[in-house]
């Protein structure tokens, strides 16, 4: 296994000091990505070996810990946590969805009793959003086994959906479950409590841009919680990520992927600071954080300030304390990346499942990509800021789409936006009005849509072998439906600027 | 998920001796009280009293854990060999995630599914066409395995399918934490690429205790890398389990 060393680390930054930027653009040659210096080998995902920690020369008695660490340490009730220790962890808020709720209360009911109450009924979100629009007679069926759970459990937050008909007729659902449980308030910084936020989705790290604990655990491990309120984790070492200039969000989680790797982060924790993220909105850092599983990472974290705050403020009147990384606090590796070199980008299809980064392209050389659709929507780009950004690029262009563009808003609050908020720049007109002329589909029921595909008649499935620019999360082989369908990943912009040339474009040829 | 009607228990030739020693969990062997199982009262966590604060140097590093797991489990059988970067949706398609894990009819079916989601450049099918189990014990594969969505559901069509073992380069942390929760599969690591090195429908020998695998169609051993922490709980049969085994959690009746 090859070991890494967590404590000997001087800052590791794998390009040259000297050079802004991480890479160089030649105008003629094909974007190549340099390979991070360390070797391309991903390492074992087990915990690292840990030599002994040596004891602070400060003579301070608590060794400095990383945010994540501290997290950790606090919800374990420890006064000091290492990189690649376990630890018996409380959790703030287990979230679960109509695709693995099921599963989950199976399991708790099997183990702990047929009768046997959850640990806690409000500190469990259930949120059914995956498969809901859909006449799928099974999927249809597991939002009523949520039901019936929730009932018995009186369980406090289930954002219920019985008329799929009309997805306004139900006042209680929300819609996609990373961007529901931040609108509705159950994201907040850690220290006295909703600082583990677990859930059984892969992209619940998307939370870790409140500065909490957020990862994504399985159906057995979910049944093990609701009955504990507890479950094991490993510590995982801190990946700092140094970022400064301006960037769009979905570009920069997609070069920090390209860059190290999509298992880079597997078993570590990707803190992100510096002035590109200060200056993110929480939308923005929910983007960032949320691709964080791509790169094979545990969890994400945005530490806490006045955006947080801001937006926290009509959520929720819970008490919360941010938590920082210490100073002296060691991270496995730090890079940085002058950010105002990067250009806009696109995962070329089977980027997460070929490695290769070959598949991480500038959008500006894919031009002559021919492209048959165009997908927003997804905890990773539906969401309410993702669709002002493609509104952005149609009003700047005032024309219309030359392929079918899907939009799939997030949650209902999203979708709510989309007809009421007036884009900037636009003399009032609001998203739905731009989009409309551009001839875009009307915005669909908020769910997960299409982005993992779903039953056969999930609005937007990809069910020809057909080239799309998407702005969601991952694009293996049958990712949308369709086993040979090719799945561009981009950013809203370049997703609304691709739609408008039906090949795939970057969005500078449109917002200067 | 250890229904009664259900197998969960590792797919072996020989069973494993009790650990002796405190493995993946370290926390199992200190008097933690977790709540009860009992019919009518409401699942409370006590606080542990006397918890001990763990020392970076009580970590038990995988690598020089051979004294943790005294698992002498064997395997036998073909291989079906794979690449690298095997994600979820191509071990069990996410049209197929209306199906719950713990209905043991779903659970079969789920099973038929495994690895589905391969692209058609893979010739041989895992799951023989009018069959429901595949004749393949063992998976091999590169990098990444197991990597993407969380869902638990991919060990589980795996274990479902008839599958023992998976070898693999490295795994993606999820798939590798569910394939010890539930028990279903033995995730185990490779020195090397044995992806590159055995063919589909190799006959292959897992030795846990020696910890290699021998391939009979080409003669040739490899060294595997030893389970470790996870194996005590894999070979109780997951977390649950491991749990009552420890007396984390009580038993049921």
């Amino acid at each position: 296994m090859a070991s890494f060393s967590v404590f000997s680390t001087p800052t590791s930054s794998f390009f040259n000091k000297k050079d802004p930027g991480w890479f160089r653009f030649s105008s003629t040659s094909q974007l190549s990505v340099h390979k991070c210096k360390n070797s391309k080998k991903i390492v074992s995902v087990m915990a690292p070996q840990q030599s002994e920690r040596r004891p602070a020369t400060t003579g301070s008695v608590k060794t400095a810990m990383t945010l994540t660490e501290k997290i950790l340490a606090r919800a374990s009730e420890k006064p000091q946590l290492f990189p690649g220790e376990n630890a018996w962890v409380s959790v703030d808020i287990l979230m679960t969805h109509d695709i693995c709720g099921p599963g989950s209360f199976g399991i708790f009911k099997k183990e702990f009793g047929a009768n046997a109450k959850v640990w806690d009924r409000e500190k469990i979100v259930i949120i059914p959003e995956h498969y809901i629009f859909t006449s799928d007679e099974r999927a249809n069926r597991n939002v009523g086994i949520l039901r019936d759970f929730c009932t018995e459990q009186n369980i406090k937050y289930f954002y219920d959906i019985t008329d799929v008909g009309n997805f306004r007729a139900n006042p209680d659902y929300k819609g996609v479950c990373h961007v529901a449980l931040a609108q509705e308030g159950h994201c907040r910084p850690g220290e006295c409590s909703h600082q583990v936020l677990l859930g059984t989705d892969s992209h619940t790290c998307t939370a870790g841009a409140f500065g909490q604990f957020a990862t994504g655990i399985g159906i057995t491990d979910a049944g093990f919680l609701l009955g504990t309120g507890k479950t094991l984790l490993k510590v995982p070492p801190t990946l700092r990520f140094v970022l400064d200039g301006e960037m769009p969000d979905k570009d920069l989680i997609l070069q920090i992927i390209g860059e190290i790797s999509v298992a880079g982060a597997t078993y570590k924790s990707m803190e992100f600071t510096g002035t590109t993220v200060e200056s993110l909105s929480m939308e923005e850092r929910m983007t960032l954080c949320n691709m964080v599983i791509e790169a094979g990472g545990k969890n994400g974290v945005v530490p806490a300030d006045t955006t947080t705050f801001n937006y926290l403020e009509d959520k929720t009147s819970l008490p919360y304390e941010p938590v920082y990384s210490d100073e002296q606090a060691r991270f496995l590796s730090e890079y940085r990346c002058d950010v105002s070199k990067l250009e806009p980008l696109v995962a070329k299809m089977y980027f997460c499942s070929l490695n290769s980064p070959d598949n991480l392209a500038l959008a500006r050389e894919c031009k002559d990509v021919k492209i048959d659709r165009v997908y927003i929507g997804s905890c990773t780009g539906g969401k309410t800021e993702d669709f002002l950004a493609a509104a952005r690029v149609f009003l700047a262009s005032g024309k219309r789409v030359k392929v079918p563009t899907f939009l799939v808003p997030a949650t209902q609050k999203v979708w709510m936006g989309l007809y009421t908020l007036p884009v900037p720049g636009s003399g009032g007109k609001t998203c739905s009005q731009i989009f409309e002329e551009a001839g875009c589909d009307t915005p669909a029921s908020p769910s997960c849509g299409a982005c993992m595909g779903g039953p056969l008649d999930t609005y937007a499935h990809l069910n020809e072998p057909k080239v799309c620019v998407s702005t969601t999360n991952r694009n293996f082989p049958g990712r949308m439906g369709h086993k040979e369908g090719q799945i561009y990943l981009a950013s809203p912009y370049t997703a609304a600027a691709s739609a408008l040339t039906g090949y795939v474009t970057d969005p500078r040829e449109f917002l200067r | 998920m250890a229904a009664s009607s259900l197998s969960f228990s590792p797919k072996t030739i020989t069973s494993s001796p009790r650990p002796k020693t405190n493995p993946f969990i370290n926390h199992f062997s200190h008097s933690l009280q977790f709540p009860i199982a009992s019919s009518t009262s409401r699942a409370i966590f006590t606080s542990p009293t006397t918890s001990i604060v763990p020392r970076a140097s009580s970590v038990i590093s995988r690598a020089t854990n051979d004294a943790a797991s005294t698992n002498t489990n064997t395997f036998h059988g073909l291989c079906y060999v794979v690449g690298d970067n095997i994600d979820t949706d191509q071990i069990i398609p996410a049209e197929y995630l209306t199906l719950v894990p713990s209905k043991p009819e779903e659970y079969e079916k789920l099973g038929t599914y495994a690895l589905i989601g391969l692209p058609s450049t893979y010739t041989t099918r895992f799951i023989d066409e009018n069959e429901t189990k595949t004749k393949y014990k063992i998976v091999i594969g590169g990098d990444n395995f197991g990597c993407g969505s969380s869902r638990e559901h991919a060990p589980v069509a795996l274990g479902a399918a008839g599958v023992a073992a998976v070898v693999a380069e490295s795994y993606a942390r999820i798939f590798f934490r569910n394939s010890v929760a539930t028990g279903e599969i033995y995730p185990l690591e490779s020195e090397g690429r044995l992806c590159e090195e055995c063919r589909t429908g190799d006959v292959v020998t897992i030795e846990m205790a020696e910890s290699r695998l021998i391939n009979h169609s080409t003669g040739k051993e490899y060294k595997l890398k030893p389970i470790g922490d996870a194996g005590p709980v894999i070979d109780a049969g997951g977390i649950f389990a491991y749990a009552r085994q420890t007396g984390m959690i009580p038993s049921q009746n």
